[in-house]
């Protein structure tokens, strides 16, 4: 099993929920975030007072799935979010050990 | 708990010291006294010793005079005019100001500008009732008035208060209230200043203070006069001179309240953001506006609410009440266009909070002139006023330090300066003004340039000089009293919880 973690642009969102809902995902977790990355901040300006913001706003969304369908994940999400603009966004692959299902007990593949 | 006590001692003294001199004026003018004892009267407990004064006098002394007596008109539409106006400037003060000024401050805050805003205007409210009205608005001495109407002594419904048309009054109930939001709003305009640091008793005790010593005397030094009925010859002009206040005395032009509502206001807010210091992290912390969205909403309520301090401080529903609506609706514009213009030829973009700053930066400049300035006039004070406030809040501050949280030196000192002055300028009819009414003649006086400017120069260094000396003998009071500034730990954590208990938003 595998742990898909990505980093998008927050108007992205909905493109990829469709795209994954597409393929046969069965749940998402998502996560409103700041962070930095090659994109740089920005500056705002209130009356003269300058403040450099570092921290730009990111959606992180979070997948469970079975490694067949690793591949398929990433592709859908990588088409989606991108825009071809510094600061699309990264996925991160993990190992999965253990998942449960709470309301069962089931565990692995069929909790997913 | 020492904190209580030493409140209430001040509000006390205060207090009694007003009821006190009130028992003192009555006995001097029982017959004064007389008038007031009518049956539906019903007097409140400190002016008990009317009724019998009123029952030992001798034959009533000729009445004093009543709405619908010969002469003295009180029309409905007028009347109706004047209780919209008044509301109108309640909503100004909350929610406008307060929303204007909680939006930007940062979220931990935000109760605590809320709360100062509507504390205040209430706070004032009752000062105003108790001895405020009276000692801006009844004879004495040019510069601070008597305690004859403290109470509210004397006024019955159908007492008149003059406006400015010969036989036109308005029922004086309405008077003291219009005047009351006034008093009310302009202390609730220095918090800006100081946001985000002081304490809230602090807060108040200063206010009672200022309230007294530099709003009263300057509302009185400007409006307080006779009435236009007072005025028929060369003669009586003179009489009315030497009762009224001091600077109207001197022919200082101030519609709505450049002085003493503005200047006032704004240079006390300087003298305090110093005296109080920098709030901690200032220009290394992000201290971003946590709402701009509720400044705009804020400032758009204190739009809608200022036709009601201008075109209300008209007193009558007439051509001068429509020019000076227009002008506020005009030179409002004309700022709020200006100040973006500025942002966006120079280094930033056309923001929200521009745009909003210029609106109440054209909205202070224009209250000095809005009766008095035509249209046009109106335009250019408008055009003018930001740049020079844009110039202060994003220059100068920077440059000389001081923590203006919310800028209220720079844009209602400093904007109140300029339209005191321009109103000495635009309000020659040959620059489309409307110049200045002779109740002697009943025409327009003529203009002289030098005459009126040194007139509002005058008020505007009395001003300047009346509130700063004020306010930093207050805020040294109050700071030996109760100490004015809250703790490090209380600042950082925010005044929302430290001071009120309480929070904003719940996430």
């Amino acid at each position: 099993m595998k742990f898909v973690s990505a980093i998008i642009k927050p108007f992205k969102l909905d493109e990829v929920r469709e795209a994954l809902s597409a393929i046969g995902v069965q749940g998402i977790t998502v996560t409103e975030v700041k962070g930095f990355g090659r994109q740089k901040g920005h500056t705002e300006l209130y009356r003269g007072a300058e403040y450099v913001v570092d921290f730009l706003p990111k959606v992180k969304l979070e997948v469970a799935i079975d490694d067949a369908m690793l591949d398929r994940v990433v592709e859908a999400i990588e088409k989606s979010a991108a825009t071809g603009k510094i600061g699309d966004g990264k996925i991160f692959v993990f190992n999965l050990e253990q998942v449960t299902r709470i309301r069962t007990g089931e565990t692995g593949s069929e909790a997913l | 708990m020492r904190k209580i006590l030493s409140i209430l001692a001040l509000v006390g003294v205060l207090g009694f010291g007003a009821t006190a001199q009130v028992y003192a004026d009555e006995s001097a003018t029982t017959t004064d006294a007389a008038v007031v004892a009518t049956p539906e009267a019903a007097a409140p407990a400190p002016v008990e010793s009317a009724p019998v004064a009123a029952v030992e006098a001798p034959a009533a002394p000729a009445a004093a005079p009543a709405c619908g007596d010969k002469g003295f008109d009180c029309n409905k539409g007028d009347t109706t005019w004047m209780i919209i106006a008044t509301v109108l400037v309640t909503l100004m003060a909350i929610p406008g100001l307060g929303l204007f000024y909680g939006g930007l401050v940062r979220q931990k805050n935000m109760l605590s500008v809320l709360m100062q805003t509507f504390v205040i205007f209430s706070l004032m409210a009752v000062l105003w009732t108790i001895y405020g009205y009276s000692v801006a608005f009844t004879g004495g001495s040019p510069y601070f008035g008597g305690l004859g109407k403290a109470f509210l002594a004397g006024i019955t419904p159908s007492s008149p208060a003059a406006t400015f048309s010969k036989g036109t009054y308005i029922p004086e109930y309405l008077f003291v209230a219009f005047q009351l939001t006034f008093a009310a709003i302009t202390p609730a305009l220095i918090i800006g200043a100081f946001a985000e640091r002081m304490k809230f008793s602090a807060v108040l005790v200063f206010m009672v203070i200022w309230f007294t010593f530099a709003y009263l005397p300057m509302a009185h030094m400007v409006w307080y006069w006779d009435g236009p009925d007072a005025i028929t010859t060369a003669e009586s002009l003179n009489t009315v001179v030497a009762n009224a206040g001091w600077l109207w005395g001197k022919g200082a032009l101030d519609f709505a309240g450049g002085t003493v509502v503005h200047i006032n206001a704004g240079v006390a807010g300087l003298v305090a953001c110093i005296v109080l210091g920098k709030r901690i992290g200032y220009g290394k912390e992000a201290m971003a506006p946590h709402s701009l969205t509720l400044t705009m909403v804020g400032a758009s309520l204190l739009w809608v609410g200022w036709f009601g301090f201008n075109a209300g401080s008209n007193l009558e529903a007439n051509g001068y009440a429509g020019l000076a609506f227009i002008n506020t609706m005009i030179a409002t514009g004309a700022a709020t266009l200006s100040w973006m213009f500025v942002e966006w030829f120079g280094k930033s973009k056309p923001s929200m909070l521009g745009a909003v700053s210029g609106a109440v930066a054209g909205l202070v400049a224009i209250t000095p002139a809005c009766g008095f300035v035509g249209p046009m006039g109106a335009i250019v004070i408008g055009f003018l006023v930001s740049p020079i406030c844009y110039f202060f809040v994003a220059k100068v501050k920077y440059m000389l330090g001081y923590d203006d949280a919310l800028d209220v030196f720079g844009v209602h000192a400093v904007g109140g300066i300029f339209g005191a002055l321009a109103t000495g300028v635009f309000v020659n009819p040959a620059l489309g003004g409307a110049g200045v009414v002779d109740y002697v003649t009943n025409g327009v006086a003529a203009y002289d340039f030098t005459a009126q400017m040194t007139a509002q120069i005058t008020a505007v260094v009395t001003a300047i000089v009346l509130s700063a000396v004020v306010s930093f003998i207050a805020l040294k009071v109050v700071d030996l009293l109760i100490g004015i500034r809250v703790s490090e730990e209380s600042e950082r954590e925010g005044l929302d919880t430290t001071e009120h208990g309480e929070r904003a938003y719940h996430s």
